[in-house]
Parts: structure tokens; sequence; C-alpha cells
């Protein structure tokens, strides 16, 4: 028996009831659910809220996970463990078309890397799979456009987002109807901030890629960002040169879109400790939120998650 | 969909400190178009240290291609987060923001001012506290500033801060602002507003917002912030009753049926005796199951799979609860109706109506009143073939095609709002609160009882009907000795034995009695031949 149920409930207790009514609701009312796997902080919480959601039962979905062919290494071996370890199924996407163009975003930039790879590829994978409702990780408190999206974001048959027709959303009362070919992308975490994030990570004990945590990694310098060189793809241009430093990342995406951060924050406590502290915002190391400063709401309008 | 066990929690790694729990608050900040609001956000923000540096640069940016405030910072860009808003300096979706001071967490949702996006605007308040309401200094109370009061009030927001911004522009008048707050407290007196505060401000100067303004030291109240900070914040769900929507029946395996919800009112333990609606039928609590171990307690808030005692069966949209206070069963609801949509509501059109995790076929009988948003009062409509039409609001009285649980929206917000799909666009068309309850005998017989009778696995009895085992008794009592007499009568012609006619008749009286009361209650068990009276179908429940 649990004793801490007596207390009042904790900021925390409330975020993770409402992700898990939401992900309850969504389950209830659609056909073909799935959850879209990032393999980042966000992701490992959202799994680990739908382990909660349905026990003793699984998670009644599987795991979409759309693979850019450029993610860090250690995340991808890190995917494949947690899917072993719930046991639930994954799916792997990569768009096939973008491997016949070879796709590379340090040659073809971020916008036609993210559009072509990512944008499209989930498209083909919730077309192929016809799945009717999509989970996916993001919070408001990420970026502009996405503080004004709603839980349930219904999207058209072409996946588009309307910004200025978002059905309006009342209480925990979710509209999750629709028609054919349209789909709904459900943000579970809406509500929850980067802070919550890692003390929920830290309350519940679990798991992250080893990326998040400060070691001594291979990176050069680019444009005043800290790329790590994960793999030999990553052609090295004039005058920059390999350095081993103590670097962690605060976001994951795609290893040459992805800046590090100088740290030392080697422990959970370390890594809240300096979260606390921060003058910048999370985004800040993604170079596909610098395309301009709308650039993330074009991409959510063309069906980027 | 049921696909075996999931593995339990695994063992947990050393937490880290827990985080100190700050008491939340959701407020929201609303009024008409151009009073400010989204600056009034974006500056506290900036001012409380509360934005991140790459915000700010981006801020300062954006203000150069797009901001109204020429060299300065324009702060309604740090919110306004949709390039249509940026373009046109308006607000048009609801924006959550999300910060902590030393004493506070806060959410607020930053909501439009437009008419047109009203309805964004009923999003943000739905779920909101305390609301801030803009006014302008030089404008006073605008429509839109009443519609908006009207609509925070009827969604039960029980707080309001009217901020009295663009003080600069009257010259930090203290006339200018007594005038406004006089006129609003006159009229929010109709409203249900436990506590006002009102504010006067420059939000683009940060005056009175995170700093006391050094311009109005006639003002001697806190600033925004440090109000916002003080506020108590009314978190009553766990004394109400127990509420507890089935969304999700559990099922894994054969051995394992859970019921899987959010308690939106009171608490739950085991062994609590529950009421399950709108079956009527009560049960016992055995388990409140989560991953993290069996709970002994739980309470309003929370999000756990409960297990009963016996087998029954249940299903999403049902309600346990508490069997002293249950929910009303009503296929009739009185409600008011906020219309969200431009096409305008069309009386006895089938939409769904969703309260808690029940959907149903519902139409819309009448609409009897219009809520005038000059007044906030009811004005009893003439014609009875008027609607709402968009951004209206209006008394309406709603027939469901099945009865529902549900509670009056003022006892409990979860279980007592609910919302209209159009079935074709599915759009969501109306939000609506309940303010009455009733239950036409039509659907009690048909819809209820039918299905507590069917879980019986008999069919369903008519109680006027039923005889009870007294009265087959006192019935073939009645019958037995006027017969008897005859038997005896008979038996004593034929015979001219009075000793063996006695016996022969208390023989006989022993026997029949016996056999017509087996009988009688023989046949109450059967329907056939029985007509009931229907009770007139009138609709005077509301």
């Amino acid at each position: 028996m649990n004793a801490l149920a007596a207390k009042p409930l904790g900021h925390l207790d409330r975020l993770e009831a409402e992700s898990i009514h939401i992900m309850r609701e969504v389950v209830a009312e659609c056909e073909r659910p799935v959850m879209l796997y990032s393999i980042g902080k966000d992701s490992a919480v959202m799994l680990h809220l739908a382990m909660k959601a349905f026990y003793p039962s699984k998670p009644p979905f599987p795991l979409l996970h759309v693979d850019t062919t450029w993610k860090f290494k250690e995340m991808i071996a890190f995917r494949d463990r947690r899917a072993a370890e719930t046991g639930l199924e994954l799916l792997v996407h990569t768009n096939p078309e973008g491997v016949a163009m070879n796709i590379d975003p340090t040659v073809h930039g971020s916008q036609l890397h993210t559009q072509i790879m990512k944008t499209d590829a989930l498209k083909q994978a919730l077309d192929k799979w016809k799945f009717d409702a999509a989970f996916g990780g993001a919070r408001r408190d990420e970026e502009k456009s996405r503080a004004k999206e709603r839980v349930l974001s219904f999207r058209n048959a072409q996946h588009r987002w309307d910004p200025k027709a978002q059905r309006p959303e009342f209480w925990r009362l979710y509209n999750a109807r629709k028609g054919p070919g349209e789909s709904l992308r459900v943000f579970p975490l809406s509500n929850w901030t980067e802070a919550d994030v890692w003390d929920y990570i830290a309350r519940e004990g679990i798991d992250v890629v080893p990326l998040y945590y400060a070691k001594e990694r291979p990176v050069i310098d680019r444009g005043g960002m800290l790329i790590m060189v994960d793999d030999d793809r990553l052609k090295l241009q004039q005058g920059e040169t390999v350095q081993q430093r103590l670097v962690r990342f605060r976001t994951l995406g795609c290893y040459p879109l992805t800046g590090a951060i100088e740290s030392s924050a080697a422990t959970l406590e370390e890594i809240i400790a300096e979260m606390r502290a921060s003058r910048s915002s999370e985004r800040q190391g993604r170079l596909i939120d610098h395309d301009g400063s709308s650039s993330m709401e074009q991409k959510k309008q063309e069906g980027y998650f | 969909m049921h696909g075996g066990l999931a593995t339990p929690a695994p063992l947990r790694a050393p937490a880290g400190p827990a985080p100190a729990d700050k008491p939340l608050l959701r407020f929201i900040t609303c009024g008409s178009v151009d009073d400010g609001k989204s600056t009034l956000i974006g500056r506290l923000l900036y001012d409380a240290d509360l934005a991140a540096d790459d915000l700010i640069a981006a801020l300062e940016q954006d203000s150069k291609k797009h901001g109204t405030q020429g060299d300065d910072l324009d702060f309604a860009l740090l919110v306004d987060g949709l390039a249509a808003e940026r373009e046109q300096g308006i607000t048009i979706d609801v924006a959550y923001r999300y910060f902590a001071t030393e004493k506070r967490k806060f959410i607020v949702a930053d909501t439009p001012g437009h008419v047109q996006y009203t309805r964004n605007m009923a999003t943000g308040a739905s779920t909101a506290e305390l609301a801030v309401l803009l006014v302008d200094a030089r404008r006073g109370l605008l429509d839109q500033t009443r519609r908006h009061s009207v609509i925070v009030s009827m969604l039960g927001v029980r707080h309001v801060v009217v901020a009295v911004n663009k003080m600069d522009l009257v010259s930090y008048s203290q006339e200018i602002f007594a005038d406004i707050e006089r006129d609003f407290r006159a009229f929010a007196e109709h409203l249900r507003f436990l506590t006002i505060q009102v504010i006067p401000l420059v939000a683009k100067d940060g005056d009175n917002l995170v700093h006391a303004s050094k311009k109005m030291d006639w003002y001697s109240g806190p600033p925004l912030l440090a109000y916002l900070e003080s506020v108590a914040s009314d978190d009553n769900a766990r004394v109400l009753p127990f509420r507890f929507p089935v969304q999700w029946v559990n099922r894994p395996s054969h051995d394992f049926r859970g019921f899987s919800g959010f308690i939106a009112g009171g608490n739950v333990k085991p062994g609590d005796i529950v009421r399950i609606l709108p079956s009527g039928r009560d049960t016992t609590i055995a388990r409140i199951v989560t991953y993290d171990g069996d709970l002994a307690h739980a309470v309003a808030g929370q999000s756990v799979t409960l297990t009963l005692t016996e087998e029954i069966d249940i299903s999403r949209g049902d309600m346990l609860v508490s069997p002293v206070s249950p929910a009303k069963i009503g296929d009739r609801l009185s409600a008011r109706l906020l219309w969200l949509v431009r096409e305008p509501l069309t009386l006895d059109k089938s939409y769904l109506l969703k309260l808690g995790a029940r959907m149903t076929p519902a139409f819309v009988k009448q609409v009897a009143s219009h809520i005038q948003i000059e007044t906030g009062l009811a004005e009893p409509l003439a014609d009875s073939s008027q609607t709402l039409a968009f951004n209206e609001i209006g008394e309406a009285e709603l027939w469901l095609d099945t009865a529902i649980a549900c509670d009056l929206y003022e006892d409990n917000r979860e279980t007592g709002g609910f919302i209209l799909i159009d079935r074709v666009t599915n759009e969501t068309v109306a939000v609506g609160m309940v303010k009455q309850s009733a239950w036409t005998e039509r659907s009690a017989r048909n819809g209820v009882e039918a299905s507590y009778a069917s879980m019986e696995g008999v069919p369903p009895p008519d109680h006027l009907l039923h005889p009870t085992p007294l009265r087959s008794l006192v019935k073939s009592l009645s019958w037995r000795v006027p017969g008897s007499v005859i038997t005896f009568g008979a038996a004593f012609l034929f015979t001219q034995d009075t000793g063996i006619s006695a016996a022969i008749t208390g023989t006989e009286i022993v026997s029949k009695i016996v056999l017509y009361y087996l009988h009688e209650r023989l046949w109450t068990r059967f329907a056939v031949g029985l007509t009931k009276n229907e009770p007139p179908h009138d609709d005077t429940g509301l």
C-alpha cells in the first residue's frame, strides 16, 4: 500500500494524472493509436506514463520511430533496449525516397532534411499503418507556436494543421471525432515544462539516453554550435578540428543539427541544478528552430509533429 | 487490444531531491482586443526575469520587424506565437505560458480579445481559477469586456482581477480609475465572483505589474504579481461526493477486470460501497490498482484503476458515485449554452452530447432565454423558434436519447459540464453547463430499469403488479375459507358424517392452501397477459 495518496496531490501528481487521462480517452475513442517515440527525455516520460495508464494491461498501441538515419548511435541503441524491456511493438520508418536521394542535412540544409526525412516520413508512416491518432511528446513551453496547440490537435486527410480553426477544448472533455483519413496528434505532456520533465525523471527513476549526461565527447565548433562527430559522415570544413570536450545535450535530434552545451553535469541532480540556473531556452540548441521566427509553425502546418 | 500483462514497476533509481511543490494557480488574461493582454504577460515575464535570454534576443529582432512600439520592445511578440498573429498584431488563439516565482507556479492562458475568437477565450477560461480582465482606461467597459466577464463567471471562475491598463494615456487619473471600478462592481453584482481586485497599470512600462508604480501612488493595493502570488486557490474537489466516470475497461486477462478513470470528485478506499449509474446498482470497491502498487486511498485529481468485489457489467461512460449523495440521472437537461460556431443552433437536430466519458445523441428542444451581455441577465425569448447564433449564450432545454448521470455545474465542473458535437462536421459546436436534470418515465422503464434487470437475469419487474408472498398467502386464505365451507357441506351431504366431512375438509384446506400459494408464486414469474397503464408523456420535469 502506498502512503503517498493520503497527502495533498503535488504538482507532478496532477500532471501525471492529467496525462494518463488523456491517453485513456484517446485509446477509448480512436481506432488505431500509435505513440511517436523519438527517444528523447520527453518520449521517455511519455512512455513511462503509458505504462502507468494501462497497467496491469500493456499500452494497447505500438511505438513508432521515424528514423532520419542521422540520429545519434546511442539513441538507436537506447530505443531498441527500451522497446525490448517494455515488450511493446516498435515500428521504424525511414523515407525511402530520402534515402535514395542521399539526403544529408549538412549538404542539403536543415529545412529540406526536416521536410523529407521527418515531415514526409511521418506522413508516410501514419498512412502506411493507417494510424488515426498519434501521441507526441511535445510540450507547450517549448516553442511559441506549440504554446498555441490543443491537447488533441486535429489534422485533415493531408495531415495539415490549421492554427486558425482549432477545436475549442473545455475542461477534460476532448472531441476525438474525425472523418475518414483525418487524424489527431495528441500531446499528453502539453502542460509539462522542461523542469517538470526532469523533476519527474528524478522522482520516478526513469532511464534516459546517456547523451543527456556530461562526458568527454568529440565535437567541432560550427558557427557557434558544438556539433558532435558521431560517425564519419560528418565532413569537416576548413579550419574545423575535432576536439574532446566535456559536453552534454539539453535536447536531442539529428546529430548534425543538435548543438551540445559545455557542462559538467553528470548526474540528474546536477542537470536539474544547471537547468534551473540556465538563462537560455531549451530549444536554443536546435538549428531547425532558427530558420525564421515562424519556422516551427510552418513545419507544423505541413505536417511536422 | 488487450495484449497481456505489463511488467510491474522497476526498482526506482535513487531519486533526486524532491522538488519544492509550490501551489499552482491557473489564470487567464481576457478583455477586449487591443487592451494589452499579450503585452501584459510578455512584460510580466520580462520584469520578473522569467524569459530566457535567447527568447529576449529573438524578441528584439521581432520587435524591429513587426513591433508596434517604435524602437521599444513589443512585449506582445513574446507570446503571440502564430505568424498571422504577429503580422496582424492580434491574438487569435489561446497561448499557454508556464512560469514560477519563489512562491508559486503559474499556468497562464493568454486569450484573444476579438469577438470572432471568443471560443478560444472560453477554452482558456474553462480550466482557470482566476481571470485577469483587462480594461483600456480610455475606453472603460466595452461589450466585449462584459461578454468575457459573463463567460468567465458562467464557466465557474470565482476570482477576477480588473486590470485597468494604459493609465499613462489618461494621465494616471485616479478619478477615471475610480469610475471604471464603480462601473465594474455595479455590473458584476449579477455575476458570481467571490473576489474582485481592481488594479491600475501600464502594461508596456511595467507599472504595477511586478513593481509598484511610482506614478500612481494613490493606489495602495498590491501590484499584479504580488496579488496573484497571494490569492487563495480553491481546490475543493476532494470534499465533494465521490465521482468516477469510467473511461476504459481494463481487462488484460480473464482474471482481472478493472475500471480505469480520473476521480472527478471526493475520495475512495477499498471496502467503500459505490453506486453504478445509470443502472443504480450498489457494489463494493475491492482494490485501487496503480502501476506503483495498490493504494489504500485515492482522491479527486488522481487517475486510477478500480476493481470491484463482484463481476458486474460496467462499460465506458458509466459513473461510479457515492450512494449517499449520488449524481442525478436524467434525459432532460436544462443548461446554459455558449454557441461556438458560425452555423446557428438548429432545434430538433441530433447532436452528440459528451459529458464525462459518456457520449449520447441529444437535441435542443427549446432555447428559453438569451443572456444579455450588457447586464449578464437572462432575458426570456418570446419566439420559441429563436435559437443561438455564433458566440451567443442562452438557457436551453435538451432532450437526450438515453438517460445519463450528471451533476449540476455549480456542484462539480467535471461532471456538470458538457460539449455538443456536430455529427457531420465533427466540430465542437457548443459548450454547456447543467442547471437542472430530469428523468422522464419512458426512459426510466425502457432504458434504465431494463439494463438493471438484465444484469439480474430476470425480466423487467413492475413493482405495482408484483405481489409479495404475504399477499399471495392472504389471497389463498380468502379463497380457501369459503371454498372449504362448501367442501364441508358437500361432503356432509353425501356421507351424513360430521367426522369424515371434517377430515376431508381439513386435508383439503392444508393441501390446497399450499398448492394455491405455490401456483400463485409460480405465476408471478411470468408477465404473460399483464398490462400497464401508460403514464402521460408530459415534460414537466424541468
